[in-house]
């Protein structure tokens, strides 16, 4: 090698070595003397403090109260915002108790002349709800309620000022103060604010009196700003009453429903009807607010357990305890097992028990299954590609725990979520709807040859129980066992559920006028076109091809419409599907909630509401009415079991599946009872860091010796090469 | 040179018109407003007066192309292509149909984007250069045939593949940083050191192949027989001479990808949990939040009509019988 050579080579190693130093250095900064694979920095550690890890899949949309309505956003919003009730968190069936309110809420029902009506016998034509408040009760810390005397100190921000603000830290100043009625007032006028687009108000409308004309008084009210070329945003919507919703004094309020919906209830316990100060909405309401990204759809008011401190949708979200939060304890009592479940260890200590909750965005499954693994979060789902990784299922056919997760101490639990989905039939069709016989034994014989056992077993690794009826596991009105089977499907044969023979819908098939899946008249096969909605991922297509293999068992033929959800909606509300899959999941625990979903005039086609299936029975609507003006007892349940004979007869769906929820939790967790209809739950959870800081750390040791190999393996390769080319080159000169 | 810049400047207006009006009809025959406004307004109680009022709050209610109900230029700027799509020549990205200011978020996304796509550039170039010019310098030999068997090999195995036996290895089984997540300042660094290294190995199948070509090419001409007969050690001769001669056909690769950079990777984003470009641009497709299509589009046009620009520039600077006329 000539010294030209030998230089550059040098000069390489020493530019390699400083670059493999800072490397280093950048990398022991980095890991700050912790393990390697922490992925919290120094600022979220929970020094003195106690943090839960926790993880979301997708951005919220909104945090607005108004506007949220899924469960991604109900994760934040439930635990900020405070509605008049909330469910006891152990009781079942869920039981609705106060939350800011002193009582629950007195009921008045009114005749068409005005009189009280007391008892079922008399029309209801109106329902009056009077809430009264604990007082006492205060807002989190936040700039719109700062004074300076009597003044609000940033309602009246110019541009300027606004444009020089990055975030709500920015302000110096925080306020705060108590909730009064009028604030629960001012959010149900938002559920009609035209700018707001509440996805409840069209049936909110129909439900409150006098919100429909409200929205319309708006409506006038901003095209009168429109023309006047007002740059003003804020419209002071206590300036504008509803008939329907009055504040009484400073803690009580009321609202008027029209008839008697007595489902209403559990309407408030969503944040729908939390509390809004109007300080929130004259606030961010100023110009330039909307364009840092300071709205209400992302900076939360409330007086829940915790406050937003960060809002990062695309990175994290941070929620802190509100410093201003009012008295709640732990619930004493609760079901009879709950206390030897572990579930009332924490009875009747202050909430909330964790300080702060760390959310980081996690969109793949994989990386957060492991993630969960290495003790870096606290609870997990448990996903299709890690589910034999955590679960074994034993001789019984019942879910057990991985040695590696038993090892971890990890606990499951496993709920049957208050959702359904189904197969249904447009019954505005002619080959697969209407009332006749032959198109409801076809319809019979479709449902036993759906065989949705098989479904849960293939594609939900069991986790699901198949449908009897349209109401789920834990609303009342379910029955399980021989009484709650579907005769039409199912018969109940040595203790057991059975699922009928396939002979049974061929007889059925036949007896339709189809034998053999062959069109009697015309002797053409039967071909059925069936609609869904696909995102293109593979195991739909498995699923289509299972869904063909089911019709193809009767010898019909299966069309498959698979396009993308707008269109699929399209179909459904034109009324141009034949068989469509389709799922429902409960706003309450009421089944009312899964009743209304074949609710003759809440037809698709005819009326733009969610029975989907244009089912339309006379009888059922008639007992469907009945039933949800009765309160849970027997004479309710015979109505129920009614109802559920005629649909389970007429068949307008094939009942399909009740989902069910794994969760894996750490052992540092304390025990939790699991709830699909309560959000507001982590005010309840309680955990030992000490005990996580301990298992983090003997999870995580680094495993070093392979970077030592690939940096000797590396420096192999360099040394070969050198002395490869330093012989050749010496070979070259030899040629010469 | 300035006129030609001039010129391809002029060029890039129609394209970046022709390219928005095209998305703006491709994603108007998938969607309708009514489609884009149920996407937002959710799935349960939804009613045709509320899709009314978002529509006429989001513009959405306007005529697509030509408004009959106006007169004069209206007729075309009262139309639903014109509102959105002539603040974006401004640079006003105005808000997404979810209601956050887009402009704020991409300035806030190109960041984590950045940190992953420049490192990966340079140390991808570097590393393929390097394997190519080895390939090269050892042409004819076993060491050759394994390495082009191995990058074959490496060819053959999806992106995918590398980020999931990445993660598991690096990150799960050795523990030697985490499997996702982001931070700022120096944090950071322990995020993107495993999406670094696995772009980068991902990405050496392709690379070092074609590079080894381009070499392989230059090699043979007369030019370097002549530096070598000059007594040049093979090295300057690969150093000086080679790779030099053939950064024309590289730069073509790679300078046009260069501001296509800002827009980040789809695939390591998600997987990786960095918030940048690419996981923004595949949140709005599945959002079908069009406002944020569009300008993730418009971006994209004028960032690539940028990289060509400085492509022609580049070829100046590494081959002086260029000239831009």
């Amino acid at each position: 090698m000539d010294r030209a050579n030998q230089s550059t080579v040098f000069s390489l190693c020493r530019n390699v070595r400083f670059w493999l130093t800072a490397i280093a250095v950048a990398l022991l900064v980095a890991c700050d003397g912790r393990a390697w694979n922490n992925p919290y920095p120094k600022s979220d550690r929970d020094d003195g403090v106690i943090v839960d890890y926790a993880s979301f899949d997708s951005p919220p949309k909104t945090l607005d109260p108004a506007r949220s309505y899924s469960a991604p956003e109900a994760m934040f919003n439930a635990q900020i915002y405070e509605p008049p009730l909330q469910y006891h968190f152990l009781k079942r069936p869920y039981q609705l108790e106060p939350l800011t309110l002193v009582a629950m809420p007195t009921v008045e029902r009114f005749a068409k002349n005005g009189e009280l009506v007391q008892s079922n016998e008399r029309e209801v034509v109106e329902t009056r709800y009077t809430m009264t408040l604990k007082p006492g009760i205060f807002y989190q810390p936040h700039p719109a309620f700062a004074k300076a005397g009597a003044a609000y100190l940033y309602h009246h921000l110019s541009r300027k000022q606004v444009d020089g603000i990055s975030g709500l830290a920015d302000f110096t100043t925080v306020g705060s103060r108590e909730l009064t009625a009028a604030d629960y007032v001012y959010q149900i006028k938002r559920l009609a604010h035209p700018d707001v687009q509440s996805p409840i108000f069209s049936f909110m409308a129909n439900i409150i009196n006098g919100l429909d004309e409200f929205h319309d008084q708006l409506q006038q009210v901003k095209a009168e700003l429109k023309q006047t070329n007002s740059s003003q945003g804020f419209i002071d919507l206590r300036q504008y009453q509803v008939t329907g919703v009055k504040v009484l004094d400073r803690y009580r309020y009321q609202i008027t429903i029209k008839g008697d919906y007595r489902q209403f209830i559990y309407w408030l316990a969503m944040p729908f009807f939390a509390p809004m100060p109007w300080e929130a909405d004259q606030f961010y309401s100023q110009p330039g607010m909307r364009q840092k990204n300071m709205v209400l759809d992302w900076y939360p008011i409330g007086t829940g357990p915790y406050m937003l401190a960060e809002n990062n949708p695309n990175r994290r979200i941070i929620l802190e305890r509100n410093p201003y939060y009012h008295e709640d304890l732990f619930p004493a009592t609760g079901e009879a097992n709950d206390e030897a479940n572990g579930f009332l260890k924490n009875k009747a200590k202050s909430l909330p028990m964790i300080d702060r909750i760390v959310y980081t965005l996690e969109k793949e499954s994989l990386p957060r299954w492991n993630k969960f693994l290495q003790g870096y979060y606290d609870n997990s789902g448990i996903s299709s590609d890690s589910f034999d990784q955590a679960i074994a299922i034993d001789h019984h056919g019942n879910p057990q725990l991985t040695d590696e997760l038993k090892q971890k101490q990890v606990r499951l639990y496993t709920s049957v979520e208050p959702s359904i989905f189904y197969l249904g039939f447009n019954m505005k069709d002619k080959v697969v709807g209407g009332d006749g016989e032959r198109t409801r034994k076809l319809r019979q014989a479709i449902s036993i040859a759906v065989d949705y056992d098989e479904y849960i077993h293939i594609f939900l690794n069991g986790r699901g129980v198949a449908a009897q009826g349209p109401i789920p596991p834990g609303i009342f009105g379910y029955q399980s066992g021989q009484q709650g089977i579907n005769p039409i499907v199912y018969q109940w044969r040595q203790h057991q559920l059975q699922h009928r023979s396939l002979t049974d819908a061929k007889r059925l098939l036949a007896e339709a006028g189809y034998p053999a899946g062959k069109d009697k008249l015309t002797n053409k096969p039967l071909v059925l076109t069936y609609d869904i909605a696909t995102n293109g991922g593979p195991e739909q297509y498995a699923q289509i091809a299972w869904m063909r293999k089911q019709f193809a068992k009767l010898g019909i033929q299966l069309l498959v419409n698979a396009t993308h959800w707008n269109r699929f909606q399209d179909r459904i509300r034109r009324g141009r599907s034949q068989l469509f899959f389709m799922g429902w999941n409960a706003d309450y625990p009421d089944p009312e909630n899964f009743f209304f979903l074949l609710y003759g005039p809440n037809g698709k086609v005819e009326h733009g509401g969610e029975n989907a299936s244009n089912y339309n029975n006379p009888v059922f609507d008639q007992l469907f009415r009945q039933m949800r003006s009765m309160p849970n007892d027997n004479k309710r349940l015979a109505v129920i079991e009614k109802m559920l004979a005629i649909v389970r007869q007429d068949a307008p769906w094939v009942w399909g599946l009740h989902p069910k929820t794994f969760l894996l939790s750490h052992k540092w967790n304390d025990p939790v009872k699991q709830s699909s209809i309560i959000n507001g739950t982590l005010k309840y959870y309680s955990l030992d860091p000490v005990q996580r800081s301990l298992a983090r750390r003997q999870w995580n040791t680094p495993i070093k010796w392979p970077l030592y190999l690939v940096g000797m393996l590396l420096l192999s390769l360099v040394l070969y090469a050198a002395n490869a080319y330093r012989k050749r080159e010496r070979k070259m000169v030899k040629r010469r | 040179m300035v006129t030609y810049l001039v010129r391809r400047l002029l060029y890039a207006i129609p394209v970046v018109v022709g390219v928005n009006l095209f998305t703006f009809a491709l994603f108007f025959m998938v969607n309708s407003p009514d489609d884009i406004a149920r996407a937002h307004l959710g799935n349960k109680y939804v009613s045709e007066k509320m899709i009314a009022n978002w529509k006429a709050q989001h513009d959405y209610d306007k005529p697509l192309f030509i408004n009959q109900a106006r007169q004069g230029v209206a007729k075309l700027t009262d139309t639903l292509f014109f509102i959105k799509s002539i603040r974006l020549f401004a640079f006003e990205f105005g808000m997404s149909d979810g209601g956050r200011d887009i402009g704020a978020d991409v300035r806030q996304r190109m960041l984590p984007s950045l940190m992953i796509a420049v490192p990966v550039l340079l140390l991808g170039l570097l590393t393929n250069i390097t394997i190519a010019m080895l390939m090269t310098f050892f042409r004819g030999t076993r060491v050759e045939l394994v390495t082009s068997v191995m990058c074959i090999a490496m060819m053959s195995v999806s992106t995918l593949f590398y980020i999931i036996i990445g993660q598991y290895v690096v990150a799960r089984l050795l523990r030697l940083v985490p499997i996702s997540g982001y931070s700022d300042g120096w944090f950071a660094l322990k995020f993107i050191l495993l999406p670094v290294v696995i772009s980068v190995v991902a990405g050496i199948g392709s690379s070092a192949r074609w590079y080894k070509t381009i070499f392989i090419e230059e090699i043979y001409k007369d030019y370097v027989r002549t530096a070598r007969a000059k007594g040049l050690s093979e090295l300057k001769v690969m150093l000086n001479h080679v790779l030099q001669n053939a950064m024309i056909p590289i730069l073509t690769g790679i300078v046009v990808i260069i501001p296509l950079l800002f827009l980040g990777s789809l695939l390591m984003e998600s997987f990786f949990g960095i918030p940048g470009m690419g996981s923004y641009t595949i949140d709005a497709i599945s959002l079908q939040d069009f406002a944020i299509v569009r300008v993730i589009v418009f971006l994209g046009t004028l960032l690539y009509i940028f990289g060509l620009i400085l492509t022609d520039l580049s070829y100046i600077l590494v081959d002086p019988r260029v000239r831009l006329d």
